[in-house]
């Protein structure tokens, strides 16, 4: 058994888990985040994104033994205070979700994209960087549009508010 | 319309928590004393059992329990069976192989669940898993559908000798033959409509509980029909009568088709659950999904179309082997017949039809309904003949579609379908202005100065929803009726309930369902809501598939809303002294029409309830159920345009546009319905470019995982550009006709038309990935 420390949406948690648990399965399972979803087994759908140390990592592809120490955000953490972040506000305004499986995971890694492009995004880089994401249900097209809407709004403000 | 009400683009109530994380899926739920289940599954595509160890299993840390199939059925459960009936032309039944949920003598596709083992935890349930030891003697196996037939092809099932399901037919042989007899021209073409998966991005994934104070069950699943569900459970399975049993569907991650089915594993997790005294959850990983869901499509085809010497259709002829993998799946009898031959008239008159369809096991995973079901089959076949035939006869595709659309309604085709309404001019003159089709070979021209192979092409489909006429369907070999029903409560405050037996996983019935009735009572939008998903709440319901929850569901919530208005304005006659004939619901009030005199409507629901001053006789409360049965299908179709660059280099193919023009008849909220046709385009550009599944010649699936086998991903797609036209649908209240499976049915043989054009070669299978593509090119040279 391994002992896991972190710090997940503003709050530290300490947890002991099997060394072959998955950093997921420990949000999902020890700590009851069940906004951060499994939806394969290679590390391909991208529903399981959360951000490590700011940054969008699959969840599914880090040991939660691994992640200690590590500052996690997951989807129920992007709205701290209660006022949805505004990619939440850009994925609802442009209908970028229908069943919503792999919407925490798009999110999550649509504020990294946004984060990594403050000047800006287009429509080739967005389609591009959600490579790792798949949604069956949208079409992405409605998603892209989202995050094209997201990024805009936030300007060059971006990389604060993510 | 009002802001809320009915054609307004109200964004969805559901959404805030799918976007903040506070969803509950099937996967979500926990309950105290809850175990996990792993399945161990046949590594074999057909093999005689030979013994199950499970003793060292049984012995590894955290295990409760390690169940077989002999213990399955000495509790009396049930096999697993298809629901609709259908009979061979010689008038025999369809030849139903026995599958049970767990295999004891004989496993017939890779998967194949065979022991259930359930421990503490998922590890240690996967870790004894791996230590249950089954003993196969393997048999030989029949993989691809064109050979189920052949002579000496290894036998499935000893009910269906040659491994043949059923031999089909539809429409009249002789008539078309005569048709094909006086015919200027004929084209010729065979037609494969390759396997698909359909890949819901929630996997499957079930919890069994078992209430030994109540001797009652709980089954969470990811189900699209709950209420079915139940009934298929409890009536054909033995788990538990109705009332002892309840299903629910709480939020659903997709489904498209594959989770309507009821699969061994929830069967076996209730079953489980009273058998170890624990509640079982089980949830499936993405290569039990690929493995063990049901699968789309798979049909091999050889058609024949007959032109008159003006290119007027006299006669289609058509010959289909359909591939149904190991076991007849809940309703995969329906898919390659009346759900697929009943469509291949497509938008045009065509006097004459007769196909035949072939149901054939093979040592895969069983198929069934995915988006579309049959329609995209039927679709693929009549639209890439029709602009084969155009290149032939040397005409315009557009203008030889166009020769032969049908323009009187009701219009009876010569397989069953009676089309009501539609006008197949005026979604294929938007598409193709949409596209700018006049200005294409400038275009080509442009793309060859640049190396490039342009290319566009043409679908004009057609399709059914609302499935079904209860009546109808029931002759046709249906198990149960296909109506919907509902449920409108006006709480005393004036709020709203609507229970309905559709269920939502992804199409937004939450808002939508709601604008009926902010619509009808002018009530905000946030003061309705919808409950559906439980059985326990919810009266009975048959689901959501085939586009059916606006036609079908919503024709449902109107008939309730309307008894639930004459009650209101009963109501409010008798407390405004008036006649009931003037008296009016508008923007939250009830009013005298032409005075002053109203009533807000949270007034009319307290008096409803107070029952102090109720017209005489009349029963307290504002409360109306309604079951509706559709008296037709309803007839969805549309003209796709897809123009495509090809890379005679690589054999990549680029879409440049894709152009889709529909006619849904009316539309509730035009948002939900773009985002519809923008995810079935998805699917269908998936199937036309990169999804093709693979099983060896030894059964073994090699598209077994997301590394494998190819989903759209949002760089293989462009953004769409849609639009809709609207002849409303007369057989329902709304004049609905469905919008969820347009895009996976009309978009496969545009792209596939579009790259054909492109790369001068007619001969080109699904997906066309670039190195099928390349080679097509080559062949051509």
């Amino acid at each position: 058994m391994a002992k896991v420390e972190l710090f997940v949406n503003g709050r530290a948690v300490t947890g002991e888990a099997e060394d072959r648990t998955l950093l997921v399965h420990f949000l999902r399972e020890n700590l009851g985040l069940t906004g951060t979803h499994v939806g394969c087994d290679t590390s391909q759908c991208g529903a399981c994104v959360v951000h490590v140390d700011g940054r969008a990592v699959k969840s599914c592809t880090m040991l939660a033994a691994q992640a200690s120490g590590s500052t996690i955000t997951t989807i129920e953490g992007l709205s701290p205070n209660g006022e949805l972040h505004p990619l939440q506000v850009a994925f609802r305004e442009n209908h970028a979700l229908q069943c919503g499986f792999c919407t925490p995971g798009m999110i999550m890694t649509s504020v990294d994209m946004i984060r990594r492009h403050p000047n800006g995004l287009d429509e080739a880089t967005v389609r591009d960087q959600l490579e790792g994401n798949i949604c069956r249900c949208t079409g992405y097209h409605n998603i892209v549009k989202a995050v094209l809407d997201a990024s805009d709004k936030m300007g060059k403000g971006a990389v604060k508010a993510a | 319309m009002g802001v809320e009400g009915i054609g307004a683009r109200v964004l969805r109530k559901e959404d805030k928590r799918f976007i903040t994380g506070k969803g509950r899926y099937t996967d979500d739920m926990s309950v105290p004393g809850m175990k996990h289940a792993a399945f161990v599954r046949s590594p074999h595509a057909h093999a005689k059992i030979t013994g199950i160890d499970v003793e060292t299993a049984k012995k590894m840390p955290g295990v409760i329990g390690v169940l077989t199939g002999a213990e399955l059925k000495a509790d009396g459960i049930g096999n697993l069976i298809c629901g609709w009936m259908i009979h061979s032309k010689d008038g025999t039944p369809m030849k139903m192989g026995a599958w049970s949920p767990l295999a004891t003598d004989t496993v017939r596709y890779v998967g194949d669940a065979v022991v259930i083992v359930i421990a503490d935890t998922k590890g240690q349930a996967r870790d004894a898993a791996e230590a249950v030891d089954v003993s196969y003697e393997e048999l030989p196996v029949v993989v691809k559908t064109a050979e189920a037939l052949n002579e000496g092809a290894p036998q499935l099932h000893s009910e269906a000798p040659g491994n043949l399901i059923f031999d089909w037919d539809i429409g009249d042989e002789k008539a078309t033959n005569d048709a094909f007899a006086g015919a200027a021209h004929v084209t010729k073409m065979d037609i494969v409509n390759g396997r698909l998966v359909p890949n819901a991005i929630e996997p499957r994934a079930t919890l069994g509980v078992y209430d030994a104070g109540e001797d009652h069950y709980t089954c969470w699943t990811t189900s699209q029909n709950p209420h079915v569900a139940r009934l298929v459970l409890s009536a054909f399975y033995n788990v538990a009568p109705e009332n002892k049993l309840r299903v629910i569907a709480p939020d659903v991650g997709g489904g498209f088709g594959s989770k309507i089915f009821i699969y061994p594993e929830e069967l076996i997790c209730l079953w489980a659950s009273k058998k170890t005294g624990v509640p079982v959850k089980w949830v499936a990983d993405r290569t039990e999904s690929f493995l063990a869901d049901a699968h789309g499509r798979d049909h091999v085809t050889h058609a024949e179309l007959a032109f008159d010497k003006d290119n007027k259709i006299l006669g289609l002829k058509v010959q289909t082997i359909a591939n149904l993998g190991a076991y007849m799946s809940l309703f995969s009898s329906s898919v390659p017949t009346y759900l697929y031959a009943t469509l291949l008239s497509g938008q045009y008159d065509i006097p004459a039809i007769h196909a035949n369809v072939k149901a054939v096991y093979t040592n895969t995973a069983p198929v069934d309904a995915y988006r579309g079901a049959g329609r995209p089959e039927a679709s693929f076949v009549l639209e890439r003949i029709m602009e084969t035939a155009a290149r032939e006869l040397k005409v315009s595709p557009a203008e030889l579609r166009r020769k032969n659309f049908i323009r009187t309604f009701p219009h009876q085709t010569p397989v069953i379908m009676n089309y009501d309404a539609g006008d197949f001019d005026a979604t294929l003159d938007a598409g193709l202005k949409a596209a700018d089709y006049e200005g294409f070979e400038k275009r080509r021209e442009e793309a060859a100065k640049r190396g490039k192979l342009r290319g566009i092409g043409l679908s004009c489909y057609i399709e059914a929803c609302g499935i079904a006429p209860s009546a109808a369907v029931g002759s046709l070999g249906a198990g149960v009726g296909l109506w919907e029903s509902a449920e409108v409560r006006v709480n005393a405050i004036g709020t709203i309930e609507i229970l309905t037996g559709s269920h939502s996983h992804g199409q937004g019935h939450e808002t939508t369902f709601a604008q009926l009735a902010t619509e009808r009572f002018g009530v905000p939008i946030e003061s309705v809501s919808i409950v559906h998903g439980d059985t326990d709440k919810v009266q009975m319901g048959m689901g959501t598939y085939g586009s059916r929850s606006g036609a079908v569901g919503m024709s449902a919530v109107v008939k309730a809303l309307d008894k639930v208005e004459a009650k209101a304005k009963k109501i409010a006659a008798h407390l405004l002294e008036a006649d009931e004939a003037d008296i009016e619901i508008k923007d939250g009030n009830v009013r005298v029409a032409g005075t002053d005199k109203s009533l807000p409507w949270f007034q009319v629901a307290l008096a409803a309830y107070t029952a102090h001053n109720l017209p005489s006789g009349m029963e307290p409360g504002l409360k109306e159920g309604a079951f509706y049965d559709p008296s037709n299908f309803t007839f969805p179709g549309g003209c796709h345009i897809c123009e495509v660059e090809v890379d005679p280099e690589t054999g990549v193919t680029e879409i440049i546009q894709f152009v889709a023009a529909d006619d849904f008849g009316k539309i509730i909220n035009p948002m939900i319905v773009e985002g519809q046709v923008h995810g079935g385009l998805a699917q269908g550009i998936g199937q036309a470019l990169l999804e093709g599944t693979h099983y060896d010649d030894t059964g073994q699936l090699l598209t077994a995982s997301f590394m494998d086998y190819t989903m759209p991903r949002a760089q293989n797609l462009p953004s769409f550009n849609i639009m809709t036209t609207e002849t409303p649908c007369p057989s329902n209240p709304l004049g609905i006709k469905g919008c969820g499976e347009a895009g996976a049915i009309g978009s496969p043989p545009a792209v596939i038309n579009a790259i054909t054009d492109a790369i001068h070669n007619n001969n080109l299978t699904m997906p066309a990935t670039p190195q099928i593509v390349w080679n097509a090119i080559q062949a051509a040279k």
